[in-house]
């Protein structure tokens, strides 16, 4: 009983308490707040939920760019929304890859040093991030001369595969993604979803994938409507 | 690591970041210069001469006659009489004389007739003696002992025949092809308007100036014409007492047989620095002023750069860099670029010293060196880089805050 418990307890990537935040310099800001939700090391979520509901926010509290009001976020069996910043961003760059709708890359750097500096901040030797962005991004389907093409110079669907290689040098235990694809046309978007899929599959790296487009919910097994996670913010005091 | 990406991020503001390069590398290169010149310019002027107590020359300003005497810059007014020298070395307190006489050029060195004393008392910083690279003094009428800077310019050897000629411009009037004077010596180089000059004696300058006809005669025979001067352009004194000084500066300017004037050549010194220095601190103002208003160019450009630079910052929050790093990120930018500007100016300053030390010390007898990093350059330097992180603080501190308040919701 015990020691299924602490299996269970042990595997856990995400697990969020009693999370209270809102935007404290707006009037109007109602804030979210989560009593519990709860991530399986290795999951793949399809977060979704109308444009507004909070999604994105919930995604800067999980990267700890955002801390919460109240409550607490535990990652990988760690407090870590109590930490100090720059604990947190230091975790953050070890442990936690993160893609965004656009922009992911330094336009005016290389796709190599766009890779490093992801590197460089997670604290891996420089010297084999080159070898392993050229797997990376051949896995992404990618040619890897692109490595040495300014960031800018690449088409949006390779920029965002680009960001995927560039979150997952550092190998992190969880995937955070935004939106990638909305900027994509339907082919590239199948495309990108598969490899992404796949490449998560691959390393068991947890993902949390948040989009308002129900279409892509067909490639994961899970998925859950952020207004489900969230409790009326009304019954918060504050 | 974010060295090179605050370079890469210079580079790809290419336009904006070299229009700030050369408004900071004029107003920089503008304060070391005149830093430079500052420092420079008083020892230049005071090691020109030592130990010689007392000038004399025809009355005009006490600053007149030291340039002219001294820096052979600008023309004498008058002349004092030829008996007034001998009276002069006559004087009881007096332990030795040299004359001066100037007026004459030879392609663009001032010629200037003296005697033996000359070699013997003149000196220069701190009483340092005219010392001979090669030969010796002249001894004969038509020997000439030059400067250093003349001997490299004209690439002129001892036994080398020279032609000096009647008048001072750069192209004289007249030539006088039939004196021609052999180079008897050469002279170290001092780094005053003594390594500018070409020397002669008394009696040399009398002779360029005879009529051709006796010029002949003097040529065929030595002794037939009387070539003593009528006047000198200037007389310094080295006295046995520095207690006669003033005693004797009076005794000068009462003389009552011809027009004179004694100075000091210390205090004429000082007053001829606290003109300099009027002007010096102006100028060091000015180009203070001039740097500041750069800077706030650099700092405006960075500025202006933070709008494009939101989603830079949030790329880099999510990998994991601190607002600091990001903070730091743009300081040294800053850093860079005034780095870059600093050598680009200090090349620029010592190219320019290199190509107008010449003219600068022809025309001004200022002998700059070309060496800037001397302790104050340097700390001139440290200064500049001080001011341009303070000033590049305001969009550190703006980039800073961008990063604290950056969401995955950055977008553009
Ligand atoms: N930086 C911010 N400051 C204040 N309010 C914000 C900020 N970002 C988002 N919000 C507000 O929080 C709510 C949730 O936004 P968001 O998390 O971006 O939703 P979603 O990603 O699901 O579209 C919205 O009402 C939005 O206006
Ligand atoms: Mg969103």
């Amino acid at each position: 009983m015990i020691s299924s418990a602490l299996k269970i307890k042990e595997s856990l990537a995400i697990d969020v308490k009693g999370v209270y935040h809102r935007y404290s310099k707006t009037k109007y800001a109602v804030g979210i707040f989560i009593p519990r939700w709860t991530l399986k090391r290795g999951e793949r979520v399809f977060l979704h939920g109308a444009s507004g509901s909070g999604k994105t926010t919930l995604l800067n509290l999980l990267a700890g760019v955002l801390s919460p009001t109240q409550g607490g976020i535990q990652l990988l069996e760690q407090e870590f929304s109590s930490l100090y910043s720059r604990r947190k961003d230091k975790f953050r760059a070890q442990h936690i890859g993160v893609v965004f709708q656009q922009f992911n890359l330094i336009s005016y750097l290389s796709v190599l040093k766009n890779i490093q500096l992801a590197a460089y901040f997670g604290g891996n030797a420089k010297s084999k991030v080159e070898q392993k962005a050229s797997e990376m991004l051949r896995k992404l389907k990618l040619d890897p001369d692109v490595l040495q093409r300014p960031a800018g110079s690449l088409s949006v669907g390779q920029q965002q595969r680009v960001a995927i290689a560039r979150a997952l040098i550092n190998a992190p235990e969880i995937l955070l993604v935004d939106e990638p694809t909305s900027a994509l046309d339907a082919a590239a978007r199948d495309a990108f979803m598969e490899i992404l899929i796949e490449i998560c599959q691959l390393t068991t790296t947890t993902l949390v994938f948040v989009s308002h487009d129900m279409y892509l919910r067909r490639f994961f097994d899970a998925s859950v409507e952020i207004s489900s996670l969230l409790k009326p913010v009304e019954t918060v005091e504050c | 690591m974010l060295v090179s990406v605050a370079w890469s991020s210079l580079r790809s503001r290419r336009k904006s970041v070299i229009l700030t390069f050369f408004s900071l590398l004029i107003s920089i290169s503008v304060l070391l210069s005149v830093e430079h010149i500052r420092q420079n310019a008083k020892e230049s002027f005071n090691r020109t001469i030592s130990a010689v107590d007392i000038i004399v020359g025809a009355p005009s300003g006490q600053l007149n006659l030291l340039l002219y005497s001294v820096f052979r810059m600008g023309n004498p007014t008058n002349n004092i009489a030829y008996e007034s020298f001998e009276t002069l070395s006559k004087n009881q307190h007096v332990a030795w004389t040299i004359p001066i006489l100037l007026g004459d050029s030879h392609r663009g060195s001032r010629v200037m007739g003296t005697n033996e004393n000359y070699f013997a008392h003149f000196k220069y910083a701190n009483k340092q003696a005219l010392e001979f690279a090669a030969g010796v003094p002249f001894s004969k009428l038509f020997q000439a002992v030059i400067g250093a800077d003349v001997a490299k310019q004209l690439k002129y050897q001892v036994g080398d025949e020279i032609v000096i000629a009647h008048g001072i411009g750069n192209v004289s009037f007249a030539k006088h092809d039939n004196t021609p004077f052999v180079i008897s010596g050469i002279l170290k180089a001092t780094g005053t308007p003594v390594d500018k000059t070409i020397h002669v004696s008394l009696n040399a300058i009398e002779a360029i100036h005879l009529s051709p006809s006796q010029q002949k005669k003097l040529l065929s025979d030595p002794t037939s014409v009387n070539l003593t001067p009528e006047s000198m352009t200037a007389v310094m004194l080295g006295l046995k007492s520095l207690m006669a000084t003033f005693k004797l500066q009076r005794e000068i300017n009462n003389y009552q047989k011809d027009q004179l004037m004694a100075i000091l050549p210390g205090v004429a010194m000082t007053e001829l620095w606290q003109m300099m220095a009027t002007v010096e601190n102006l100028l060091l103002v000015i180009s203070i002023l001039v740097l500041i208003s750069s800077l706030f160019g650099l700092s405006t450009m960075l500025l202006a750069s933070m709008q494009q630079r939101k989603n830079e910052i949030a790329v880099l929050r999510v990998l994991g860099a601190s607002p600091s790093v990001i903070f730091a990120l743009v300081l040294i930018e800053a850093l860079l670029l005034i780095v870059l500007v600093i050598v680009a100016a200090i090349g620029l300053i010592s190219l320019t010293l290199t190509l107008s030390s010449d003219w600068l010390a022809s025309e001004y007898g200022l002998f700059l060196s070309g060496n800037l990093l001397s302790i104050d350059s340097l700390k001139v330097v440290a200064v500049i880089v001080v001011t341009s992180i303070i000033t590049s603080l305001l969009p550190a501190i703006e980039a800073y805050k961008n990063a604290l308040n950056v969401g995955l919701s950055s977008r553009c």
